[in-house]
């Protein structure tokens, strides 16, 4: 299994609600071991994942934000976020988790790449597998 | 065309499942091999045999187990999904101290892993879901 092949995770779909961003989180952990080329893209409500200070004691779920920052340590290095859905939301990139991976120097480099909606359809059309959740 | 498909949404409440069966049989029909088809989040529930469903209506996971015997299709239910929505085959039920299981014919429980790499060795993975 030697072939390397894009693979893009879309996540669409808000945090907590519906389980969906945490399984899909769970696909992108467990494919991380298949060492193939891995981009996530977030749009729609799906930009509220990566929303820094998620509290969710109240609603009686476990927040597991904490585990994009580990995406870094799973050679996980690119990590779209859609313009448009983050302006619709009245989000800015300063709202978001401060994502990070090391380059093979060992210096830290932003994983979040803000790009617009056709820059995003542009990436989508390179990919081999195209996963949405 | 080697196709792998993965189905993310139960029978019944929303029309996924359905799609995906017609699909993979079309696909079969015009000669195409589904190298696997990936049940995962509420996918999983395909896979209960204990569904029953009214008898003038579509029974999706016997649909599902007869077109595996058929063609020889490789149904996998994710095992992380499965366990969180009760879906057990013996050594499950076994390993988690449950009193029965309840996969359908045609069906096995195993990792995301079968995922992946059905998406690597495909021509193409379709997803089916909401």
């Amino acid at each position: 299994m030697s072939e390397i092949k894009k693979f893009l995770y879309v996540n669409r779909k808000a945090p907590y609600g519906t389980v969906y961003a945490l399984e899909s989180l769970e696909v992108v952990l467990i494919g991380a071991a298949f060492d193939q080329d891995v981009s996530l893209a977030f749009l729609d409500d799906g930009v509220f994942q990566l929303a820094k200070g998620q509290k969710t004691t109240d609603i009686g779920m476990k927040n597991f934000s904490p585990t994009y920052s580990a995406l870094g340590d799973y050679e996980v290095k690119k990590i779209y976020v859609e313009k448009e859905s983050l302006e619709q939301r009245g989000l800015t990139p300063d709202d978001l988790l401060h994502l990070t991976y090391e380059d093979e120097d060992y210096a830290e480099k932003d994983s979040i790449q803000l790009v617009s909606r056709a820059e995003l359809a542009d990436i989508m059309d390179q990919q081999d597998v195209v996963m949405s959740f | 065309m080697k196709l792998a498909v993965m189905v993310n949404e139960g029978p019944y409440q929303h029309q996924s499942s359905d799609s995906a069966y017609q699909f993979i049989k079309a696909a079969l029909g015009k000669g195409h091999e589904i190298t696997r088809v990936f049940f995962y989040h509420d996918g999983v529930n395909n896979g209960t045999r204990f569904g029953v469903p009214p008898q003038d209506d579509r029974n999706l996971t016997q649909l599902w187990s007869e077109l595996s015997k058929k063609h020889g299709l490789d149904l996998v239910v994710c095992v992380a999904a499965a366990q969180r929505r009760g879906i057990l085959d013996a050594d499950e039920a076994r390993r988690h101290g449950k009193s029965g299981d309840n996969i359908a014919d045609g069906f096995r429980i195993s990792g995301l892993g079968q995922l992946i790499e059905a998406g690597i060795q495909s021509d193409r993975l379709v997803v089916f879901g909401d």
